[in-house]
């Protein structure tokens, strides 16, 4: 293993490199990512090495990048377009949602669009406002689209190269402030031996509690996992990895031992991502639960201002505080 | 420069009665334009009149079929058909159009059989043919999203390095004057400009956008937009298929040889509905439509046709008589069609297997095949 220390951020940047170096039709575009090498850097150093036709500063239009990323594609291209702030896909979910997501039913099957949307993220950055959202539902809700979700280092350098292998369109979800976390990355360990882009990951095994998670939630469910344990209990976290296909079997593996099941995520909780695992968890699992599903999010409201995030956010306590209400049915 | 003086005026005359480019007149009279020299056979010229008597033949009978329930919906094309005809025949085969779902005329220059235009209106699909096949995307419904792909793929034969070359494809994007006010439209010139695409603006400007007249979208005629965004614009008149042809081919030529995008504003009329559920006498005066007869595309090629005796009166049967056979072939075909077996609908969703597509699919034939298992003695 040729394990390197890498920050969330750089190994996106070293599969964004692999990615290009191995496919010449991989292009990458979006606002900022030439020079600066993006807002957080993640294209650093990308337009020197490969230059300005394949890594592209595009002008300052979402539906544009994505427009005509799907015209790139069309061509026989890879484009990876970056969303500079979740808050900004907006203007672009018309040709996400109309476009990207429906060519190739609309083709009955001629063409597929293999381009990957990233999108950093989630708050807990201090950011102002529509810097710190969580859009996933809009995506998941929508036919079409793979949505997948990193939450380390390891599995940003692979999950990044197979939503660009995937003939799909894939909405890649980067947890921005998880940019900074470091974690050793295997760089050379061959795509075969890499878990499959849509399966989930039990990242901590336990016995009394599952805990559902993806993104910037994944390592507070592992800290909330930590602090249960001293109380003796033992929650087991799932990353999710994927939202859209859903590795259900892991999820019902686990819940039908566990016979809890918490749901973590930053987005609002009502019609969430949350509200699809609780009602397949339910459908699934309903003779072996032992309480409901509970969730745990943002509030129901837009996002607030930053000083009031720590209290929007779940953070550990409200985890556990899901935890402890699940044995109070 | 001051203010006032650049300040467009809503009905202007400039919006009204435009300086066009045109080369054949609406009595039939051949003119000339010094940037635009055409040469046509007889041959040719004849080739482009059947064009148009046969797009025609098959909208109305699109109308027809309509009308007697067997297609959900259609957008006619009439009065169109020389902006359709004259700009597809300038294409060639490594060029790359994306249409909006009124472009029947230009399908029919792509080869694309007019049956297969017919699955969208009929709901058996949402776009029948293989776009690369006949370098014809598929119809577009949501206004103005084709700019933008049009944009990009431009963009794709820029890097695949072919421009100047035998084999350079240009890109064609199609739209109306109602898409000139949507985002993506204006994105797609931003683009288009500042990366020099190889892409080609076809803007019929049919005067309507449903109800919306012209005055609804603009202060100064389309084409001038051109220029803010850093790249030629011209106005044609649109129902002179020879000025169509002359001037698309040569935005198509400067697309193809590396010399950056053009927006054309061919300047037409839609004779007919928006689509078969509208109704244009609540909004509009017949007298304009009448004014609008006057320069009918087709009649005034037969003009120049019969009085320079290009062609006689057996030609003119004949191709009355073709067009009433694609008809025939037409509402045949469409009610042939068949609808789509229902399992089909979880098809084609993704590229790649996907366990929710095959679960739902599963779920749904087997609630489908409970009812044959009741009807089993």
């Amino acid at each position: 293993m040729t394990a390197q220390t890498l920050t969330l951020g750089k190994a996106l940047n070293t599969g964004l490199r692999k990615a290009m170096e191995n496919d010449p039709k991989v292009l990458v575009m979006g606002e900022d990512v030439g020079k600066l090498g993006g807002v957080f850097r993640i294209t650093d150093g990308l337009q020197k090495d490969f230059g300005e036709e394949r890594v592209i500063d595009t002008p300052l239009a979402e539906s544009g990048i994505v427009g005509t990323a799907i015209g790139l594609a069309l061509r026989g291209y890879r484009p990876v377009c970056e969303i500079q702030f979740d808050g900004f896909v907006f203007p672009a979910a018309d040709q996400i949602i109309t476009q990207l997501a429906k060519m190739g039913m609309r083709s009955l099957g001629a063409l597929s669009l293999p381009v990957v949307v990233r999108i950093p993220c989630g708050g807990g950055i201090g950011a102002v406002e529509h810097h710190s959202e969580s859009p996933e539902a809009y995506f998941t809700h929508t036919a079409g689209l793979r949505v997948v979700a990193c939450s380390n280092p390891a599995d940003a350098f692979t999950m990044i190269q197979q939503s660009i292998a995937s003939p799909d369109p894939v909405i890649f979800f980067e947890p921005k402030r998880r940019y900074w976390d470091k974690a050793d990355v295997d760089v050379d360990a061959a795509p075969g031996d890499w878990a499959p882009l849509h399966d989930a990951k039990t990242v901590r095994p336990g016995e009394h509690v599952t805990v559902l998670a993806y993104g910037p939630s994944v390592k507070t469910c592992l800290e909330a996992a930590s602090a249960a344990a001293e109380e003796g209990r033992s929650l087991e976290v799932i990353d999710l990895r994927s939202l859209n296909p859903l590795d259900i079997d892991a999820i019902t593996g686990s819940v039908n031992r566990t016979g809890r099941c918490v749901v973590v995520h930053e987005a609002p909780v009502y019609s969430g991502f949350g509200a699809e695992l609780a009602a397949r968890i339910t459908e699934r699992c309903f003779y072996r639960l032992e309480s409901p599903v509970l969730r745990v999010g943002g509030a129901s409201t837009p996002y607030p201002p930053s000083r009031l995030e720590d209290h929007y956010l779940p953070d550990l306590d409200r985890i556990l505080d899901a935890v402890d209400r699940t044995f109070a049915w | 420069m001051t203010i006032d003086s650049v300040r467009g005026a809503p009905g202007a005359s400039e919006l009204a009665e435009p300086e066009l480019i045109r080369l054949l007149t609406p009595e039939g009279e051949r003119v000339e334009h010094p940037d635009y020299p055409l040469d046509l056979s007889a041959g040719e010229v004849r080739g482009l009149y059947r064009d148009l008597v046969i797009v025609r033949r098959i909208d109305r009978e699109a109308v027809a079929l309509t009308r007697q329930g067997e297609l959900g919906l259609w957008a006619s094309l009439l009065g169109q058909e020389a902006a359709q005809i004259g700009s597809g025949r300038a294409l060639t085969e490594h060029d790359m159009v994306f249409p909006t779902y009124r472009e029947h005329g230009v399908a029919w220059c792509r080869d694309v059989p007019p049956l297969n235009l017919l699955g969208l209106f009929r709901g058996v699909n949402h776009g029948g043919w293989d776009p690369a096949e006949h370098g014809f995307h598929l119809y577009t419904v949501v206004i103005g999203s084709q700019t933008l792909h049009a944009t990009g793929y431009a963009m794709g034969v820029q890097r695949d390095g072919l421009l100047g070359t035998p084999s350079a494809g240009a890109t064609m994007a199609y739209f109306g004057d109602g898409a000139t006010s949507q985002g993506d439209v204006n994105e797609a010139f931003v683009f288009a400009s500042v990366f020099n695409a190889p892409v080609v603006f076809f803007c019929q400007n049919n005067q309507w956008a449903i109800s919306e007249p012209l005055e609804k979208q603009t202060r100064i005629p389309l084409y001038k937009r051109a220029q803010g965004y850093g790249f030629p614009g011209l106005r044609v008149d649109g129902n002179d298929v020879f000025a169509c042809l002359a001037v698309t081919r040569k935005a198509l030529e400067n697309a193809r040889t590396g010399q950056g995008p053009t927006l054309i504003e061919a300047f037409t009329y839609r004779m007919g509905a928006h689509t078969t559920t509208d109704d244009p006498t609540r909004y509009r005066l017949k007298a304009e439509e009448e004014a609008w007869k006057l320069k009918d595309p087709i009649e005034r090629v037969k003009a120049y046709l019969v009085r320079g005796d290009l062609a006689d009166t057996a030609f003119l049967d004949e191709v009355e008589a073709e067009a009433k056979q694609v008809a025939k072939e037409l509402r045949e075909g469409c009610l042939a069609l068949p609808d789509p077996a229902p399992l089909s609908m979880f098809e084609h969703v993704y590229a790649e297997d996907h366990p929710l597509m095959t679960e739902e699919q599963e779920q749904f034939a087997a609630y489908l095949a409970s009812f044959e298992e009741e009807v089993t003695p």
